[in-house]
């Protein structure tokens, strides 16, 4: 199953390499990652997705609460939570597929941030389905570029990760 | 305010830290510190012979101790070379805080000469590690260094210092905290007394119960609390490889080691089980055999003082994260309180087939391995030997294989700290610098290290550290000229081929090579001569004595778990399995 894991940690060099370290050394997986410091600027807000079963994510969540630099360790999908993910998109558009790819941009909801001869850069916010859907939604060979900010996220309500 | 260099910083904070000895080997990077350690004379420095060695002594120096252990070395290869002993002081969890020089920050990622990535190359082996980078920082960072060696789960903690930090020429004010106090780092120590009510509640419902306490029990100073708990329940008590000492061997309430070398009588117990309490100990693989048949009717009460600990391998029921001597005190006080006992028929009846298990293959109740005498000395009766002869009072390091697993088992260890083996990563090598450590620790002790030819020789440079600091440890080679453990495996599952554990008539003469060292050496070949030349080894107070044992080749360890199975599932000898 699918968890969005979101880590407070001290905004140190090597942070970062001892929380993905521990992934590649436990045998789990980061299916994406995304990190950058807070508001605090001596911590930062690191958030990944990973796959496992509650074993694994038990175990996941334990082994980053033991590293010293993490401060706070939450597992989003746990409860009702927003998440997010970015994406800009280079996809070629000319002639009658022009007016095309700018509706289906409209419908998404995206927006297009530079404009060529040739092709349109498109930004697309959402959940990771979103943007999955988005890409779907164009001929393959059409698709020049892609690149994904990774998910980031936070609980709804009053649950807050903060020191 | 006195104003000193990075190097004189760092010995001071070593010293305000509470280190006395500090194990290690200079180079390049670490000059100026060496430069300091010439300027003072709180901490003594002991020069081994190479860096793994180091942090081995230093490690046995904790281990026998109770203190964190401290390590010095250079750059690059001194940096690499003290890897494999940081590796296995994290894999047993002792406190280390190992101080690696570092080149000049300037030349940091240009591939300078004898530059290595130690931060990186070290990180999956560390409980955490720090990159210096102004002098200021020097004293809280070891403060903080040794705070989190030595709190919670210990383990080791690198601090690499780059060569212009400890420059004498920079020189900044001296203030060595009094606290520390990491908002990241905050361990648990104390037991949930909820969880620990519902422990004590199913700890006197059990009619077949076994307390399974590890190398954690030790860590935490808790022997007393295990003792306490077992003997006010009447509990049978198993330790662990690394938990051995933590109950008295000789009790008769112990039934020896568990695992896949433990006793028939342990493994046994477990399996049929209705309750196990496991204090300080981690499920290893080494221990459950196959998990999904693991003691398939016992409730699980786990207590450990890393939550990751606990359910990696094999499900809790009650976990309980703390540490083990607050929780078990816990657990003695409450039952103290609730004026309740267990049930003494059911355990009587529980010991009574205990006792049937022990009189039928039990490890001390007859013998279980054939019969030394003329050229025949079984490797078992050297540990026996060794036992008789010291008294069951010396502090006794290992190295790995064959001899590791008949000095546990045979060697009954009546206290927590006495027993000194590399068990997580079992490390070869290991047990000479350990006896240094050791040694070094409890210099009135007798200091034995049980090793094989095999092992000796992967620090035997060591007993020129041994000459110059005199530590008159003494070595028991048990000498089967082949890789013994190896070798067993070989027998037992590829057909007896012998692919390279022969050395092929290579092996030193151990009796001259010691006397090259200064030490004494000494040789046995027959049974009879075996407990007078170790009287006479053990008589040799100030002497560093190396007793090369010819033992009987074809020795197996038994009992051997077979694989895949359960707890219960055992060699019991070459022929005859449960």
């Amino acid at each position: 199953m699918r968890r969005i894991i979101s880590v407070l940690m001290e905004n140190e060099p090597g942070a970062l390499s001892r929380v993905v370290g521990l992934f590649s050394q436990r045998g789990y997986n980061i299916d994406s990652l995304t990190v950058a410091p807070t508001e605090d600027q001596t911590l930062s807000r690191l958030t990944l997705t990973t796959q496992g079963d509650d074993r694994i994510i038990e175990q996941i969540t334990k082994q980053l609460n033991k590293l010293v630099d993490v401060v706070k360790v939450i597992d989003l999908t746990e409860g009702a939570h927003v998440e997010r993910e970015l994406m800009l998109l280079k996809v070629r558009a000319g002639g009658a597929q022009r007016a095309e790819v700018k509706r289906t941009v409209d419908i998404f909801r995206g927006q297009i941030v530079d404009v060529g001869p040739a092709g349109y850069t498109v930004q697309i916010a959402g959940d990771s389905s979103k943007l999955d859907a988005f890409i779907a939604t164009l001929p393959e060979s059409d698709i020049v570029e892609v690149v994904r900010s990774g998910v980031c996220g936070l609980s709804r309500g009053e649950k807050s990760l903060r020191v | 305010m006195e104003l000193l260099s990075g190097g004189d910083i760092l010995l001071r904070a070593l010293h305000d830290a509470g280190v006395k000895y500090l194990w290690g080997y200079p180079g390049g990077a670490a000059l100026h510190i060496y430069d300091a350690i010439f300027r003072q004379d709180k901490v003594d420095h002991v020069l081994v012979r190479h860096e793994q060695a180091a942090v081995h002594a230093a490690d046995a120096y904790s281990r026998t101790t109770g203190e964190v252990g401290a390590v010095l070395v250079t750059s690059g290869p001194g940096a690499t070379n003290a890897i494999t002993g940081i590796a296995t002081a994290y894999m047993d969890s002792i406190p280390l805080v190992v101080i690696s020089g570092q080149v000049v920050q300037d030349k940091i990622g240009d591939d300078a000469f004898q530059e290595t990535d130690m931060i990186g190359v070290s990180r999956p082996i560390v409980k955490h590690s720090y990159l210096v980078k102004r002098p200021e920082d020097i004293a809280e960072t070891i403060a903080k260094a040794f705070y989190i060696a030595s709190s919670g789960r210990p383990g080791p903690v690198v601090v690499d210092i780059p060569k212009d930090v400890t420059d004498p020429n920079t020189k900044v004010a001296y203030s060595y905290p009094e606290k520390i106090k990491l908002r990241s780092y905050q361990p648990t120590t104390k037991g949930h007394s909820g969880q620990i009510k519902r422990a004590v509640k199913h700890l006197l419902a059990a009619r077949r119960p076994v307390i399974y306490s590890g190398g954690g029990v030790i860590m935490a100073n808790g022997s007393e609390q295990l003792r306490e708990l077992a003997r006010m329940l009447n509990y049978p008590v198993t330790n662990t490889l690394m938990g051995l000492g933590a109950y008295p061997g000789s009790d008769r309430q112990f039934l020896g080691m568990l695992g896949m070398h433990g006793t028939f009588e342990a493994n046994t117990a477990m399996h049929h089980a209705d309750l196990i309490l496991a204090v300080g100990a981690r499920f290893d693989d080494r221990v459950t055999n196959t998990p999904a048949k693991f003691c398939p009717n016992a409730t699980i009460i786990h207590v450990d003082i890393d939550p990751t600990s606990i359910s990696k391998t094999i499900r809790a029921d009650i976990p309980i994260v703390g540490s083990c001597d607050q929780v078990m005190q816990e657990m003695i006080d409450q039952i103290a309180a609730s004026g309740k006992r267990p049930d003494g028929e059911a355990i009587g009846e529980w010991w009574q087939q205990i006792d049937e298990w022990r009189e039928r293959h039990g490890l001390y109740t007859a013998s279980r391995y054939g019969e030394s005498g003329g050229e025949i000395i079984k490797p078992q009766d050297v540990i026996k030997t060794l036992y008789k002869v010291t008294e069951g009072k010396a502090y006794v390091t290992s190295d790995v294989g064959q001899h590791q697993m008949f000095a546990a088992q045979y060697y009954l260890f009546d206290d927590p700290r006495k027993w000194v083996n590399s068990g997580g990563l079992g490390t070869m090598g290991y047990g000479l610098p350990a006896a240094m450590g050791a040694k070094m620790a409890h210099p009135e002790a007798d200091v034995a290290c049980v090793t094989g030819e095999g092992s000796i020789q992967m620090n035997i440079q060591e007993l020129s550290t041994c000459t110059q600091h005199q530590l008159p440890v003494k070595i028991i080679n048990l000498n089967n000229q082949a890789l013994g453990m190896v070798k067993q495996w070989q027998d037992m599952q590829y057909g007896s081929r012998y692919s390279h554990i022969l050395y092929e008539d290579s092996l030193p003469d151990f009796v001259k090579l010691a006397e090259a060292y200064g030490h004494v050496g000494m040789k046995v070949t027959r049974y009879e001569d075996l407990e007078p030349a170790m009287r006479e080894c053990f008589a040799l107070k100030d002497r560093t004595v190396f007793l090369d044992v010819y033992v009987d080749p074809g020795e197996h360890v038994y009992p051997m778990h077979v694989a895949p199975g359960s707890m219960r599932d055992l060699w019991l000898s070459k022929t005859e399995r449960t």
